[in-house]
């Protein structure tokens, strides 16, 4: 079966500027071909999954105004499903990094991103997440969170305006729609390997074992 | 920032060794064996009872020191004080802590900065960077090089350190517990929405009560201070945006306009007349995003809603303006970017024409609420010395009786000319908080009304030479943000870049203040205690 082309409700196929990646993705989906019965499916789930991502309520700086500005009245992202955002990793489906990452801040949001449960995406906004912006030669700045954590969409400018908000977040709903789901993302992980990446974003990953049952020290 | 005589021939009496030094504002310079003793009578029987800005500086050949801005908020005396320890491998300067409450977090910082052990000081860590880190950033002879990304996770250290000094000039570094062993500390942040940025605090609680409260900050420090040093004088407006995003245009007001004194330009009726009216219009844009917030945290999404679709309209008329929705880059030295827009006027007008009906229903959905009423009355008191002593200026500070709008103290800009008042409440809780930001806002449509009709004719931006350089000598300029004083202290070499840059945060007193305020409140509580306060974190860790 042929992995169908990605449309999104909200804007047509040919008014976004960039479609050459999403092909590239929908090439190589295409080439390994699917059984019927399970792409008719994964179809259902990606346009379920792509139509109501919840974004999770992270904001360094002045980006996560903007970012509160399209959550309200007027720019209002629930048009699009992102209105369930959540304040904890676990229930999120991505994290939109709206702000200046510093030294000091790197392993939390490392230690956030770490928290989220498959799969996961991972969105840069504005100038400081996407390269250092303006701060980029400061001795306590990341320059760029794709040093940290992998990065999906990038969503230029400083702040970014709520319209490229919006253009970049329906982005994201158009990778969603171009992966596959079943046999794709979600990969089932043994146990041990789960309890394994639970515990890697402590720094006492060997001496667990010092632990008691009820998880205090 | 007038130094008067007769300060000057008394500080001249109480303190032999206190040179006065001309350039620039002027200040006194007193070495740092006896700075203590001065400060204790500046501070105990001339009255000087605000610590407005406290400056780590390290001033090269010379050695490691502070700069201390002083006002007597009952005569509205100003004195600046320099204290300097000449040994940069052990520069100690006496700490004024129990002086000064304000002065607790800026020794922090200027210890995490230059690595001034201030004697005598209970609690001196490190303030915005971590434990771990190595050198001090600001100091003129550090290495980048020695701090690469640390990707490991931070152990928060439960001592404080503090350190004394000996007869024969050693210190002795002593440790105490912050949490006893016995304590229950729950941790809340950096990642929380209710901290409003990326705060953490450790709290310790009896129940629901919270008995202490330790701020960790430093989350989104990303060094402006430093960058302005290597950057020319234009270069450096657009940090002043970052701050508080919130009071964008203020803080660049204030850079420009602390510029243009040590140049001794003068600008246009016109220009102050524009800058006036854009300060009161992000003033209004911040205040309702404060009311827009604290009621999302309390759980009235409401009047969220409420706060955004008005504040939407004040972001339009800033835009057509100037290009920018929150961050507009807008001041310039001498003058402003570009001229106002010819519908600025029509838009303004209608603008406050709209907003003042509008307030009615703030006050209908929220003001009268029983439960916010019960949430907000009388919790999170702050008395009116703590106000001045901690520095909390703003509408925190007013909400406790003290008068400290900078509009008043120092009129700038047009706000000598025009007919306001300033709101004072006496009460000191988050409910005379909230309401002090509320009845603003009226006083801002007031000021713009006052001014929209007569905007002088003129030029908007005046003849600046390419390449600006400054003077030798240091100057300080603080205009009223949107929350609070917000000063900008330069220290200029003669060079086309600041020798060094230090911005009053407003945001670094009122997080000082929580720990008081929130003693034997609930944990919930902490929440309007902290919504009323109404910091922004990218301005404390600068």
């Amino acid at each position: 079966m042929m992995k169908r082309n990605v449309n999104i409700k909200s804007m047509k196929y040919e008014d976004f500027n960039d479609n050459e990646y999403i092909e590239q993705m929908l090439k190589e989906l295409r080439d390994n071909g699917t059984n019927v019965v399970v792409g008719c499916l994964d179809d259902v789930i990606e346009w379920g999954r792509s139509n109501s991502l919840w974004p999770l309520t992270f904001a360094t700086s002045c980006c996560g105004i903007e970012f509160m500005a399209i959550g309200a009245a007027r720019h209002d992202f629930a048009r699009f499903g992102f209105e369930v955002a959540r304040s904890s990793p676990r229930q999120a489906d991505f994290i939109m990094v709206a702000g200046t990452i510093t030294h000091k801040m790197a392993p939390v949001l490392k230690r956030l991103y770490d928290q989220m449960a498959d799969p996961k995406y991972v969105i840069a906004t504005g100038g400081c997440a996407i390269s250092g912006g303006p701060f980029k030669k400061s001795y306590h700045v990341v320059d760029g969170v794709d040093k940290i954590i992998p990065v999906d969409v990038y969503i230029p400018g400083c702040p970014p305006r709520p319209e490229a908000m919006l253009y970049g977040l329906m982005q994201l709903q158009r990778k969603v729609k171009a992966q596959r789901f079943l046999g794709g993302l979600n990969k089932g992980i043994s146990e041990k390997e789960y309890e394994r990446l639970m515990r890697e974003d402590t720094n006492k990953a060997e001496d667990y074992s010092e632990y008691d049952e009820s998880g205090l020290a | 920032m007038e130094n008067r005589i007769d300060m000057k021939e008394k500080i001249a009496a109480m303190k032999p060794s206190a040179v006065w030094s001309e350039a620039g504002d002027g200040m006194f310079r007193v070495p740092a064996t006896s700075f203590r003793s001065l400060a204790e009578k500046l501070r105990h029987e001339e009255g000087f009872d605000f610590l407005r800005s406290l400056t780590g500086m390290d001033w090269g050949e010379e050695g490691l020191g502070c700069v201390y801005h002083l006002e007597n908020t009952s005569t509205g005396e100003n004195v600046v004080l320099a204290a300097i320890d000449p040994d940069r491998e052990n520069a100690g300067i006496p700490s004024v802590h129990d002086l000064w409450k304000g002065a607790d977090f800026n020794e922090r910082e200027a210890y995490d900065f230059f690595g001034i052990k201030f004697l005598g000081h209970p609690d001196l860590r490190r303030l915005f960077l971590r434990d771990d880190w190595k050198g001090h950033p600001l100091r003129k002879d550090y290495d980048s090089s020695l701090n690469p990304l640390n990707m490991e996770n931070e152990e928060t250290s439960n001592d404080a350190p503090s350190y004394e000094m000996t007869k024969d000039g050693s210190y002795i570094l002593k440790r105490h517990p912050l949490f006893e062993d016995q304590e229950y500390v729950i941790n809340i942040g950096p990642q929380h929405p209710a901290t409003h940025g990326v705060l953490r605090f450790l709290v310790s609680l009896e129940g629901e009560t919270i008995k202490k409260i330790d701020v960790h900050s430093g989350y989104i420090h990303r060094g402006i201070e430093k960058l302005c040093e290597s950057l020319t004088y234009p270069q450096t407006l657009g940090f002043t945006d970052r701050l508080d995003y919130l009071g964008a245009m203020q803080n660049r007001h204030a850079l420009c306009a602390c510029i243009e004194k040590a140049m001794g330009l003068e600008v246009s009726e016109r220009i102050q007349c524009i800058r006036t009216i854009m300060d009161e219009l992000q003033r209004i844009d911040s205040h309702l995003l404060f009311v827009s917030c604290l009621c999302q945290d309390m759980g009235a999404l409401t009047v969220f809603f409420f706060g955004f679709r008005d504040r939407e309209k004040v972001l339009d008329i800033l835009e057509q303006t100037t290009g920018g929705r929150l961050i507009q880059t807008y001041n310039t030295i001498g003058g402003v970017q570009a001229d106002i827009h010819p519908e600025f006027v029509k838009k303004v007008k209608e603008f406050i024409k709209y907003m003042r009906p509008k307030l009615n229903e703030y006050h209908e959905v929220f003001t009268g609420n029983v439960i916010a009423r019960q949430r907000l009355i009388g919790t999170g008191v702050l008395s009116r010395e703590d106000a001045i002593s901690f520095g909390a200026t703003g509408g925190t500070g007013r909400a406790s009786g003290w008068a400290c709008d900078v509009r008043k103290r120092h009129p700038y800009a047009m706000y000598g000319k025009v007919d306001f008042k300033e709101i004072v409440l006496h009460n000191g809780d988050c409910f005379d908080r909230y309401m002090v930001r509320m009845l603003e806002i009226e006083q801002s449509l007031n000021i713009i009304e006052q001014l929209i009709d007569n905007i002088p004719e003129g030029e908007w931006q005046m003849k600046v030479k390419p390449v600006i350089k400054l003077p030798e000598g240091s100057w300080y300029t603080a205009v009223e943000g949107s929350r609070g004083e917000f000063g900008v202290y330069i220290e200029s070499r003669g060079d086309k870049s600041p020798y060094r840059m230090k911005f009053r945060s407003t945001g670094l007193p009122l997080v000082s203040c929580i720990d008081t305020i929130s003693r034997n409140a609930k944990i919930a509580d902490l929440i309007a205690i902290g919504g009323t306060l109404d910091y922004v974190v990218p301005d404390i860790d600068r």
